[in-house]
């Protein structure tokens, strides 16, 4: 009976309203397709989900401490570009490549971080302009289309995993990747770091004064961003190769994902386990229309539709009396995720 | 314009004495003019040729309706995302409703900006009854639309007859009869956040909502009001784009005109977090962005690179102004109305 | 107050400015309505041109056939000496739609090497471009640019929609100068020459019958499609359905993917994990390989397949030895306009419409494609066409 009550009451935080949406979008699924609950298929589905559910991680760091970050659909896909053309095939690039993937996306990030706290340029302005540098500056450097290609190591994390697991099959790197950060995105935001970051987005000015450094801290949140995108780059491109089109839209999908999962842009609320799990949701409903196969260019309606809705839904919850108060002062925000 | 008009504070008071921000941008937008009129002259050419003041002030027109649209709601501390699809299933709207007869043309226009203005209203309710942040309700409601577009066109759809054409290729002089509506509609458009009630409580709603309800003002039907206007001049948007193209485009959408609209705002000096700038500014960030354009192509700029260039521009024109705007603004950087428009 | 002297003041000046000096740039006469009325359904399936499509295939083009680019298919010749222009030297206008896809750039790059070539030779002067990025009214705007600026000789256009773009090529061609249309058409023939290979269809109708033709009946296929709405790819689908609706052929779906190779390896892999793929259709190559590796991942024997000429698919299909096909939509299309807008000059007779081969690479013809193009990147275009001007290999290979 508690557990219940207690089911109960965390559908009634807005935060909660993403594992009902997810828990009833997989009912769907498995009533259409019992067989999607079977081990492989599962590990399937969570291996395609894992770069967006890394990046929407990534994206709710950035969010929680009151900015967006619009240029990560663009660093993945140069991401991707980047490691098929300095690798060009060759085994033995693999790693000194990825080392350099981490940096460039830490120096991505870092810029957008520096521009948005240290120029005062707003973030939307500074990411959209990051995105079109990004996209543009890739291009020229490949002329206009990718060259090169990944060599087998750097496809490993994305594309295979452990085999032969009884139940399962095959577990995915990418799953496993995806659970180790995301336990460290937890702890993260559990730690001191992440209570200035939840600071910094709800009362900058309270933040400040209680001695936190909110520039500091929502300049990390950009270059865990830009480090996520990296995975993300690593992940996608190992699943599925080079494509021109690799990344496109990416930023859109993430930052839905992030507020489908509670999170408020303008940032001080929402946990990132259920950023998280707003990724999973959007790939689910993703598989959900291919499983019902609904004509594929009527899925952008429904998709609009239950985004409005459960949106409006989670504010719903928001908008009744709470225990917690209305503006949590720095201190009071200690218990995220 | 109003060129050098001080801008309005919270309080609607006066800075005293410094440069107003709109000054400061339609002297960026000079410098703009200076540099790309050298660089070009450097290459062998004029900016200031006929044809290219043509190609300039013609790219001005549809960014600008756009974006003047696009300041209501910025004002007001919204956003829509979903302008480009408005403009795009407008486009369709007219050309389908004109099919080749002049006839046809008030009717169409009418009904272009009754469907624009209902998505409006939807969006509007969205955010303000339903309290779903702008960037969620507008996106989704642009999936909406482009669900419809996709699923009821395979392609360019209708007929628009040549008269209606002149909206998109007839000018006067040198300037686009477009541009001069564009213009027009901006005059209008200062004149109503500066001197009527509405207009003042836009400003009101997007400094501080809460202050402003206590104050007596209904933050909702402002609120609600400029997503209307935002997604009639979207409609305007769609008509040009019809008399441009001759016929109605799903495909407009692709073009992700949101973006350059809302770049072009906050190029103008209005503030993301709402409560500050103004529709004047805004045509000026329309004007850089299109005194850019023209100087690529004049120049022949590789369109990757024009990319880069165009991101580096955005970046660093706000930047210019961005710290004095903000030193300013002692508010708390929510970008979001959720929970407190209830 | 202030505002409403203002206001009554740009209504006097605006009133003046009408009364002084209004041009306009759209052409005076406006083509016989019938044409356009006719095109401006929202189906993309016209029977007449589905057939002529699918006859053409079948038809041998005038012309060397190891050029492939300067032959074609039934050519009307047509008389251009009021054209012709003294000395050389010709300053051509180029509007590209985009260069945003490896088709596009492959090409682009082609196209610029030939310009190299007639450079060199004085037919051409200055070679002026402009690229709208995918977007329509950005397109007419540097139409409009290049019609103002005066002094093109020729003004090439590569339109980035079907209809949206025919006021703007009307107005081109009222300018006076030869206008040159490749690629996607538009609704007007005012141009001195359309170029573009077979078509939509005849790509459409290549990969249907070649699944049909090695499939059992009964057999499942996916359809993988870039996106709605585009006029050029809703013909390749609409063929496609046609063959399959007479066919004993299941088709499963048909699915956007954005050409994202993830997106791809997504939808297929959701499809296999629900039953047995037979075949996979597509309306352009891109992310082909993607497909391919979904396959192999579930374990499942590789589909009958159709691609593209695009290479990194070519070689999987090579190394994998699996049934396939690449349809072509005749890159090497590139290079005829700029050569066709120096014939104009030169008052040369040109083909009113320049219907260029388009034909499928075939397995037996696979080995000789990958040797020929075995410099060559992944997302490049076997059938580019340019193996003899003098920038080759370097220029495709280093884009």
């Amino acid at each position: 009976m508690t557990r219940f009550r207690d089911l109960i009451a965390k559908a009634a935080n807005p935060t909660g309203t993403v594992f009902i949406l997810l828990a009833l979008i997989l009912v769907g699924v498995f009533a259409m397709n019992p067989g999607f609950f079977e081990g492989p298929s599962l590990m399937a589905f969570l291996k395609q989900a894992a770069p967006l559910v890394i990046l929407a991680a990534g994206q709710y760091f950035v969010i929680v401490s009151g900015n967006f970050d619009l240029s990560v659909g663009a660093l993945v896909g140069a991401q991707v570009v980047i490691a098929a053309r300095l690798i060009d095939g060759e085994e033995s690039r693999t790693l000194p490549v990825i080392l350099a993937m981490i940096a460039f996306g830490v120096a991505v990030g870092l810029v957008n971080g520096l521009i948005t706290t240290v120029l005062k340029v707003q973030s939307f302005i500074t990411t959209l302009g990051m995105l079109l540098v990004l996209y543009g500056a890739i291009r020229l450097w490949t002329g206009g289309a990718p060259t090169g290609s990944l060599s087998e190591a750097f496809r490993q994390a994305g594309r295979f995993g452990i085999e032969d697991v009884p139940v399962l099959g095959q577990v995915p790197w990418a799953l496993l990747i995806m659970i180790g950060l995301g336990a460290g995105a937890i702890a993260l935001m559990r730690s001191r770091f992440g209570r200035v970051l939840m600071a910094s987005g709800d009362n900058e000015r309270a933040a400040a004064l209680s001695g936190a450094r909110v520039d500091a801290a929502r300049t990390a949140a950009f270059v865990l961003s830009g480090l996520s995108a990296t995975v993300a780059g690593i992940l996608i491109g190992g699943y599925a190769g080079v494509s021109a089109q690799v990344g496109d839209g990416l930023e859109f999908t993430v930052i839905t994902a992030v507020v489908l999962g509670g999170v408020v842009l303008g940032g001080g609320r929402g946990t990132v386990l259920a950023a998280m799990a707003g990724a999973l949701t959007i790939e689910a409903l993703f598989t959900l229309f291919n499983q019902m196969a609904l004509p594929a260019t009527l899925r952008p309606t429904v998709q609009g539709a239950i985004l409005i809705a459960a949106v409006a839904y989670a504010a719903r919850q928001r908008a009744r009396p709470a225990p917690a108060p209305a503006t949590p002062t720095a201190t009071a925000t200690a218990t995220p995720s | 314009m109003t060129l050098l008009a001080p801008e309005r504070d919270r309080a609607g008071r006066r800075p005293a004495r410094r440069l107003s921000t709109t000054a400061l941008i339609y002297l960026a937008l000079v410098g703009v003019l200076a540099l790309g009129g050298a660089a070009v002259a450097l290459d062998g050419g004029n900016l200031f040729a006929t044809a290219n003041l043509v190609d300039m002030l013609t790219r001005t027109s549809l960014t600008g309706f756009l974006a003047i649209g696009m300041t209501f709601v910025i004002l007001c501390r919204s956003l829509d995302l979903s302008v480009g699809y408005v403009a795009a299933l407008s486009s369709l709207v007219a050309a389908t409703t004109m099919d080749g007869q002049p006839g046809n043309i008030p009717v169409a226009i009418g009904l272009v900006l009754l469907v624009s203005g209902l998505i409006g209203a939807a969006n509007g309710a969205f955010v303000t009854v339903l309290g779903v942040n702008p960037f969620i309700a507008t996106l989704g409601t642009g999936l909406i639309l482009k669900g419809y577009l996709d699923t009821q066109y395979k392609g360019p759809a209708g007929d628009v007859p040549a008269v209606f054409q002149q909206f998109g290729y007839t000018r006067i002089a040198f300037i686009p009869v477009s541009t001069v509506v564009m213009l027009v509609l901006a005059a209008a458009a200062v004149w109503f956040l500066r001197s009527t009630r509405t207009g003042h409580h836009m400003y009101a709603v997007g400094g501080d909502v809460d202050v402003a309800r206590m104050s007596g003002i209904r933050t909702k039907g402002v609120l609600l009001a400029a997503h209307v206007l935002c997604a009639m001049f979207a409609g305007v948007a769609g008509l040009l784009l019809a008399a441009r193209f001759g016929t109605g485009s799903a495909e407009a959408y692709t073009n992700l005109y949101e973006l350059d609209a809302i770049a072009a705002v906050v190029l103008g000096g209005t503030l993301l977090l709402g409560g500050r700038g103004g529709v004047a500014g805004t045509v000026a960030g329309v004007a850089i962005l299109a005194v850019l354009d023209t100087v690529f192509n004049v120049m022949q700029v590789d369109p990757f690179a024009k990319d880069v260039l165009r991101g580096a521009v955005i970046i660093t024109a706000v930047a210019l102004y961005a710290r004095r705007q903000l030193d300013r603004t002692a508010r708390r950087p929510r970008f979001t109305l959720e929970g407190r428009l209830r | 107050m202030k505002t409403q002297r203002l206001a009554a003041a740009s209504v006097a000046a605006l009133g003046l400015l009408l009364a002084t000096g209004c041009t306009t740039d759209t052409p005076a006469d406006t083509p016989d309505e019938e044409t356009t009325a006719a095109e401006s359904g929202d189906e993309w399936f016209v029977q007449a041109d589905y057939d002529e499509q699918l006859a053409q295939r079948d038809i041998e083009p005038e012309g060397d056939p190891n050029t492939p680019w300067l032959q074609a298919i039934e050519p009307e010749w047509i008389d251009t000496t009021e054209y012709a222009k003294e000395g050389g030297d010709a300053t051509l206008c180029f509007s590209n739609a985009s260069v945003s896809n490896p088709w596009r750039v492959t090409g682009w790059i082609t196209m610029q090497q030939q310009v190299e070539v007639l450079q060199e030779s004085g037919q051409i002067g200055e070679f002026r471009v402009s690229d709208a990025g995918d977007d329509d009214d950005q397109q007419i705007s540097d139409i409009q640019a290049f019609i103002d600026a005066g002094d093109c000789d020729s003004i090439i256009i590569s339109p980035s929609t079907t209809a949206t773009l025919t006021p703007a090529v009307e107005a081109a061609c009222a300018s006076g100068v030869p206008v040159v249309v490749f690629d996607r058409g538009v609704n007007t023939d005012c141009a001195v020459t359309f170029i573009h290979p077979i078509g939509g269809y005849a790509f459409g109708a290549d990969a249907a019958e070649f699944l049909v033709d090695n499939l059992e009946p009964g057999s499942t296929v996916l359809a993988l499609r870039i996106l709605p709405g585009v006029d050029v790819l809703e013909n390749r689908w609409a063929a496609a359905e046609q063959i399959f609706g007479d066919s004993e052929l299941e088709i499963l779906g048909n699915e956007f993917t954005g050409g994202d190779a993830a997106e791809i390896k997504n939808i297929v892999s959701q499809y296999l994990e629900r039953g047995e793929v037979d075949g996979i259709w597509m309306d352009a190559g891109d992310g082909a390989v993607a497909a391919i590796e979904a396959f192999e991942d579930a374990g499942q024997p590789y589909p009958v397949m159709t691609g593209e000429d695009e290479l990194s698919f070519m070689r999987k299909w090579e190394e994998t030895g699996m049934t396939a096909l690449a349809p072509v939509y005749s890159n090497f299309q590139w290079r005829t306009p700029v050569i066709a807008a120096t014939m104009i000059l030169a008052g040369e007779q040109v083909p009113s419409e320049w219907v260029l081969p388009q034909d499928p690479i075939t397995e037996a013809e696979l080995g000789d494609y990958l040797e020929r193009n075995a410099d060559m990147p992944s997302l490049h275009y076997a059938k580019f066409g340019g193996e003899d001007l003098p920038g080759f290999p370097d220029a495709w290979r280093d884009r």
